[in-house]
């Protein structure tokens, strides 16, 4: 079987984060190059955060998915760029408000979010603006927990980096 | 690579490493003892990105070294005088203040240095840095909120964070004294002389202390030694704790 990028792509589709299962690591932006030499993939993934406990589990879920389709597969890790929440796709921010993490705003609204206690940031309940910080870092550290002055419900927010 | 500027480049990046790690380490030992949920997480987050930190470092430096050195042999088999961090990161969790003080006094030189070494000659360094200025931003403004909270807070949290700060104070110095590694590393391109820092770091710290009615120490004496392996007697008491696994059954895996 010829391996070609799109067939790679493909299955790494259906590789979620360990840490927010709804979202593919396509949608995340941890995937930064996709290769091959025809008969191997060559997957280069990046670290959301340093010290993500995620990643080695990352690496063996893709050469799961890619061994599922008979791909081997090469995982390169790089820092290099670093990544950035900008590269969470659109249908990825979706996919985090509906599975109850707000997405990260814009690195100004961000700041005031967490600076300054503007209320910016959406319920990912009831839609509410009306919402304060708890606390800076949340379940993971690339969360902080806030929580609806309206409905009362508390809810990951992702934060900006 | 000349093998003096290898060496010396090995040697920086375990400075670089040890600093974190140890630091880690301290906050680590606070998993589940934090005085709230909340500070609990953030600390052992902050913790986790040190860690993180630490093992670029680490498996760079194995990388230089060669043979069959690993990012695990490096933190887990050295003799206490081999370790390069300064004495600040390894003062004890005495109570809330003093974490948040030790922090906050390493944060702030943190900071600074990560800004300089993006521009690191070396590219790995500049990429490790690169990837945790941004976290380290993060670190920066939480110990700050809490200096200012707490000397601002109550008089009882005033007067617990002034002595945290009237402790921690005199080992805020090192960070910013030349080492021979640093000296050579600002020589070769890959990493800068901390004294470069001096002024930044005093004017960022005392303005977080000013704003938070915290009175600035005085005197100017500071501990050293950290850099060049002479330590105080807490780093003996992290290894036995940190290397205890690996030094009783030695390539342990999991």
């Amino acid at each position: 079987m010829v391996v070609t990028k799109e067939k790679i792509e493909e299955s790494l589709w259906s590789v979620s984060d360990p840490e927010i299962p709804v979202l593919s690591i396509m949608d995340m932006g941890i995937v930064r190059n996709i290769d091959t030499n025809g008969h191997e993939a060559i997957v280069t993934i990046t670290p959301t955060y340093s010290g993500c406990p995620a990643m080695d589990e990352i690496a063996s879920d893709i050469q799961k998915a890619l061994k599922a389709i008979h791909i081997k597969s090469k995982i390169i890790s790089v820092l290099s760029p670093a990544w950035t929440t900008d590269w969470i796709t659109e249908s990825g921010r979706k996919k985090l408000a509906d599975y109850g993490i707000a997405p990260p705003l814009d690195p100004q609204a961000d700041k005031g979010a967490l600076l300054d206690n503007q209320r910016v940031v959406k319920c990912t309940n009831c839609g509410s603006t009306n919402t304060i910080m708890v606390s800076q870092f949340g379940s993971t550290a690339c969360k902080a927990l806030f929580k609806c002055e309206d409905c009362l419900e508390p809810f990951d927010y992702f934060k900006c980096l | 690579m000349a093998e003096l500027n290898k060496e010396n480049l090995y040697q920086y990046l375990l400075q670089l490493g040890d600093n974190v790690m140890i630091l880690g380490h301290r906050l680590s030992e606070l998993c589940g003892h934090g005085p709230s949920l909340e500070t609990d997480i953030a600390l052992t987050n902050i913790s986790l990105d040190l860690f993180g930190q630490t093992r670029s470092y680490f498996q760079y430096a194995a990388s230089i070294k060669g043979d069959d050195s690993t990012e695990d042999k490096i933190a887990f088999l050295r003799f206490p005088n081999e370790y390069r961090n300064t004495i600040l990161v390894e003062q004890p969790n005495t109570d809330f203040a003093y974490v948040i003080t030790r922090q906050f006094l390493f944060d702030q030189y943190h900071l600074l240095l990560l800004e300089k070494l993006v521009d690191s000659s070396d590219e790995t360094i500049a990429a490790i840095a690169n990837k945790s200025i941004k976290e380290v931003s993060y670190h920066v403004r939480f110990s700050s909120e809490w200096m200012k909270r707490l000397g601002d807070g109550t008089e009882e949290s005033n007067a617990k964070i002034q002595e945290a700060l009237n402790y921690l104070y005199p080992y805020a110095g090192e960070l910013l004294k030349t080492s021979p590694i640093e000296e050579l590393a600002a020589g070769a391109g890959y990493g800068i002389d901390p004294d470069i820092l001096t002024d930044s770091y005093y004017q960022n710290v005392n303005q977080v202390l000013e704003e938070a009615t915290i009175k600035i120490p005085e005197g100017k004496w500071s501990h050293s030694g950290g850099k060049n392996g002479i330590h105080s007697e807490h780093l003996g008491f992290i290894l036995s704790d940190l290397q205890y696994m690996q030094r009783t059954y030695p390539d342990m895996a999991w």
